[in-house]
């Protein structure tokens, strides 16, 4: 609880910090902030303290997420500093933004109570919908804002409407009387109950972006601010998998049959579609964004095979994804320069031009691609084992299937990184934070690939 | 034991020191390295008893939530493959320092790796590490090829990479399967996934067989699994064909003596004669286009599927004899097909063709380099009192003994190597010298250091390979001793 509070703290000062005159600290700041804020999550490990009559609950699955949240906001912000200072505009204004909706996602990944998830959620979303849009000379980034607030309002209103049935249905929003409820009066449900449950499945597969709701995810991915996209695809996405997982595991897991056939399909499109449609795509942050919502095909594997004994396994994948993404983006905002639109032309002999980036770029490729020995490797494999033991085999062929179509894709960015002749055969320089970045990158991605265990034993 | 451990770890230490420092000095870091490496590696072999236990065991719990332990140890088996491993990477870090090489500490930190993960999956006592050093090792030589390989490599390289990459995760999903099949709380250790597999069912162990087969067929590669392989060593650096040809190859068979022949049994029992025959089909094939090739280093990859197709059908003939001449002819065929590639090498630079019918004459004006090539191919078709001779008497001996008709045809290897190799030496050295070759120098110093060391092995193993053969004798006899008690006991 005191690390929300130090993050709804943060956002303040940083709104503070136009007026009282120090911005050029603020990121520095925030940063110290963060780390802090992970550090109080210690002295509530274990004690699974309730906030504001259950509205929120700080047991370790809310803990761990949490500083996974901090943790990868921390590096955010080290990759988006010099994002801020080539953009002195408004800096205070959307480093506040992003707070808040830090805030929102420690809100979504500690709620017992579905009117605090639905505040989450908007406080989160309200804050994206101005970060996509907060390129204001590009149509690109006004498009994907738009398209943003559009799609979102839509799951909100699914999201709201769900919620409202299943209150009328069991009397209650905390999602662990609905659960006790469920179980004692499991032949009695009225039939909304269950329009309710297939309402939040997708209002909170729109923020997951699952397939068949996955549609705004490229386009607005592809027209934010890289560094908006690289914020949404890793703390968003860790925010929204910790909602769906709290909402399934925890509030609705004895009505398990209502939503698991519909999620089964869900998982089979999510793993199918975006890693298909990849293929095709010349735009990197159009391929990273179908690769982005591939992954949490894998993710809502584990969930699908297990839905209550997954948490160490959707952990350890979010934060091996999580860092992967971080670098990759970190490489693509370096690479792409002024320019709007990035085709994998870009990544001509990169390999020549800086090796350091190179590198760790294709790291972060092979840990997406699952190639062992790096955590991405560990992630599937987790998943898939976990998916054998609980017999959904044929889940994990096709999911093996996209996998080797993922290696394709991934590999087309690797490929021209050594192979092609560079376009402009000058040096890439980058700043001594982006290259200490890049290798802090590097090491934790050895790291969490040669502990795994260290990730695991925060969860389960 | 440390020095499993110092083995293992050492080449990887020094590659990180590569990458992070790029010495000006980076070739003459990782020889020494290397030789350090081999001198490590002979002690073994020094100290090393010759039972059939497995030596210097390390096993630590690696990640207890899917009950990975990091365990590695030696017996024969892996000692010889070790010592293969050890003995060509400094020979082929030495090869190259004729050229220069772009961004040289990158690969010679790349050739360590590479040298770490061949050491690892000799080594790996439990099925998912063998797996991960399995893939690692895919890791290095792919970058080797993809940055300094030759036209059109791009393409070349990605086929050899996803073709890998998807016959190894059938061996992951029947390790994984063999792992749940595993009692209590589920472990990856070798024992018990041997007991998990012969327990099983035949059906089920035929499923194993074929998954793991795959995987171990197209690293080989075994027809008709081969089809990556001579467009990989034709555009891959003379450095990364090495690797290649020399050493990586012989992690499928490896992985055959180790993985699947002890693992089910009955399912080999059921399917070994169909792997011997792919293996024998591969031979007679992979010979025949060999013949018909025009480009030098094209031909030598066809005939590294020949050989490569013996080695494998004599180790499934399940006899001690097939899988020990297996062994001997692995350690022959790495030092051969080295030297070849390095001849090849040499040629190539200096006369910038690799086209047989454009060389010619070159015994003329370079006699050393014809007299080493002439022991390298007399190594390579097997003549008496060559290291080649040893190992495919023994695999042609067993594959007879196997089934004779087989047996007949295999032996066919003998003159069909004989024919592609001297019409080789024909095109190449004998004739009379053209403009290409007119002014071809003979080998220089580092040649010959690479160059005199091999034609020494060849000579000394062929004519007494008794000390090798020693050394994985009683690993190989155990290994099959539970063979047979266990397919007795199915029958």
């Amino acid at each position: 609880m005191n690390a929300l509070l130090v993050i709804c703290g943060l956002s303040i000062v940083s709104l503070l910090a136009e007026i009282a005159n120090f911005k050029k600290w603020l990121t520095a700041i925030v940063i110290l902030g963060l780390a802090a804020a992970a550090a109080l999550l210690v002295q509530d490990w274990n004690t699974s303290v309730s906030y504001f009559s259950d509205m929120l609950v700080f047991d370790n699955f809310a803990l761990a997420f949490t500083g996974l949240l901090a943790f990868i906001s921390i590096l955010w912000f080290w990759m988006a500093s010099d994002y801020f200072q080539a953009q002195p505009h408004h800096r205070t204004d959307r480093t506040s933004l992003i707070i808040f909706s830090i805030v929102g996602a420690v809100l979504m990944a500690s709620y017992n109570n579905m009117a605090m998830l639905f505040l989450g959620i908007e406080i989160l979303s309200l804050s994206l919908y101005v970060l996509a849009g907060s390129n204001k000379d590009s149509l690109f980034s006004i498009e994907a804002a738009f398209k943003y607030f559009l799609m979102g309002s839509f799951a909100t209103g699914f999201l709201l409407m769900g919620i409202a049935l299943l209150y009328g249905a069991t009397g209650s929003f905390d999602i662990r009387e609905i659960a006790a409820f469920t179980t004692s009066h499991a032949d009695t449900l009225p039939s909304f109950f269950y329009a309710g449950v297939l309402m939040l499945l997708v209002g909170l597969a729109f923020k997951i972006s699952a397939v068949p709701f996955h549609f705004w995810a490229p386009d607005v991915y592809g027209g934010a601010p890289t560094t908006v996209t690289a914020f949404m695809s890793t703390v968003v996405k860790i925010g929204a998998l910790a909602a769906f997982y709290r909402m399934f595991a925890i509030g609705l897991p004895s009505t398990h049959s209502t939503w698991s056939t519909i999620l089964m399909v869900i998982t089979v499109l999510t793993l199918v579609l975006p890693n298909i449609t990849a293929v095709y795509q010349s735009h990197v942050k159009r391929i990273l964004a179908y690769s982005s919502v591939g992954h949490v095909g894998y993710i809502l594997l584990a969930f699908t095979a297990d839905p209550t004994g997954a948490s160490g396994v959707v952990y350890y994948y979010l934060a091996s994804y999580a860092v992967a993404s971080i670098a990759a983006f970190s490489v693509l905002h370096l690479v792409e320069g002024n320019s709007e639109s990035i085709t994998i032309e870009y990544f001509n002999g990169l390999f020549k031009r800086n090796p350091l980036l190179a590198v760790g770029l294709t790291i972060a490729l092979l840990s997406l691609a699952g190639i062992p020995p790096f955590p991405g490797f560990f992630g599937k494999y987790m998943v898939f084992a976990l998916a054998i033991a609980q017999g959904y085999t044929p889940l994990v062929i096709v999911a093996v299937v996209t996998s080797l179509i993922g290696v394709y894709y991934y590999f087309r960015i690797i490929i021209a990184m050594y192979f092609q002749e560079p376009q402009q055969a000058t040096p890439l320089p980058v700043s001594g934070a982006q290259r200490a970045l890049a290798f802090v990158l590097i090491i934790l991605s050895f790291a969490l690939g040669i502990f795994p265990d260290a990730v695991l034993s925060l969860i389960q | 034991m440390f020095i499993t451990i110092f083995l293992l770890f050492f080449p990887l230490l020094v590659a990180l020191l590569l990458f992070a420092f790029k010495p000006a000095q980076a070739k003459m870091l990782a020889l020494v390295a290397s030789i350090i490496e081999l001198a490590v590696s002979l002690y073994l072999v020094v100290i090393f008893p010759r039972t059939d236990a497995v030596q210097f065991v390390v096993d630590v719990p690696w990640v207890r939530a899917f009950g990975l332990h990091f365990a590695v140890g030696m017996d024969g088996i892996s000692l010889l493959l070790v010592l293969l491993t050890t003995l060509l990477v400094p020979f082929i870090i030495l090869s190259s320092f004729s050229r220069t090489i772009e961004k040289a500490s990158t690969f010679y930190g790349l050739i360590l790796v590479m040298q770490m993960a061949l050491i690892g999956v000799f080594c790996a006592l439990d099925g998912l590490l063998f797996y991960l050093f399995w893939e690692i090792a895919l890791i290095p030589i792919y970058f080797i090829c993809l940055i300094w390989g030759g036209e059109d490599r791009g393409r070349i390289t990605f086929k050899f990479f996803v073709y890998t990459l998807a016959g190894s995760l059938f061996m992951l999903v029947a390790l994984v399967y063999l792992y749940f099949q595993t009692p209590g709380t589920h472990t990856f250790a070798m024992q018990a996934l041997y007991e998990a597999g012969r327990a099983l069912p035949l059906y089920e162990q035929s499923l194993i067989f074929w998954a793991m087969f795959v995987a171990f067929a197209i690293k080989m590669p075994v027809f008709p699994f081969h089809t990556w392989q001579p467009d990989t060593y034709t555009v891959a650096p003379t450095q990364g064909t090495m690797l290649l040809s020399g050493i990586m190859l012989k992690m499928g068979i490896y992985g055959v003596i180790r993985w699947l022949l002890p693992l089910v049994p009955a399912g080999v029992a059921a399917w070994g004669f169909t792997a011997v025959v792919l293996s024998v089909i591969g031979i007679i094939y992979a010979s025949c286009i060999a013949i018909v090739q025009k480009d030098f280093k094209r031909l030598i990859a066809y005939s590294s599927v020949a050989h490569v197709g013996l080695i494998s059908a004599g180790a499934f003939t399940l006899s001690t004899i097939g899988v020990q001449g297996a062994m001997i002819q692995m350690l022959s065929h790495g030092i051969v097909v080295f030297a070849l590639f390095y001849i090849i090498d040499i040629i190539s630079q200096r006369t910038k063709t690799r086209t047989l019918s454009e060389l010619g004459g070159i015994r003329n004006v370079a006699p050393v380099l014809t007299t080493v090539f002439v022991v390298v191919m007399l190594g390579s078709v097997a003549l008496p009192f060559t290291s080649g001779f040893v190992g495919e008497f023994l695999l042609i001996n067993s594959v007879f003994q196997y089934h004779g008709v087989l047996g007949v045809i295999a032996g066919l290897t003998i003159i069909l190597g004989a024919v592609y190799m001297l019409r080789t030496f024909q095109q190449s050295m004998s004739g009379e010298t053209n403009a290409v070759t007119a002014r071809f120098a003979d080998l220089t110093t580092q040649e010959k250091l690479v160059l005199y060391p091999m034609v020494l092995l060849i000579l000394v193993i062929g004519i007494y390979p008794a000390p090798l053969l020693e050394i994985s004798e009683p690993a190989v006899a155990s290994l099959l001793k539970i063979y047979s008690n266990l397919s007795a006991s199915v029958k």
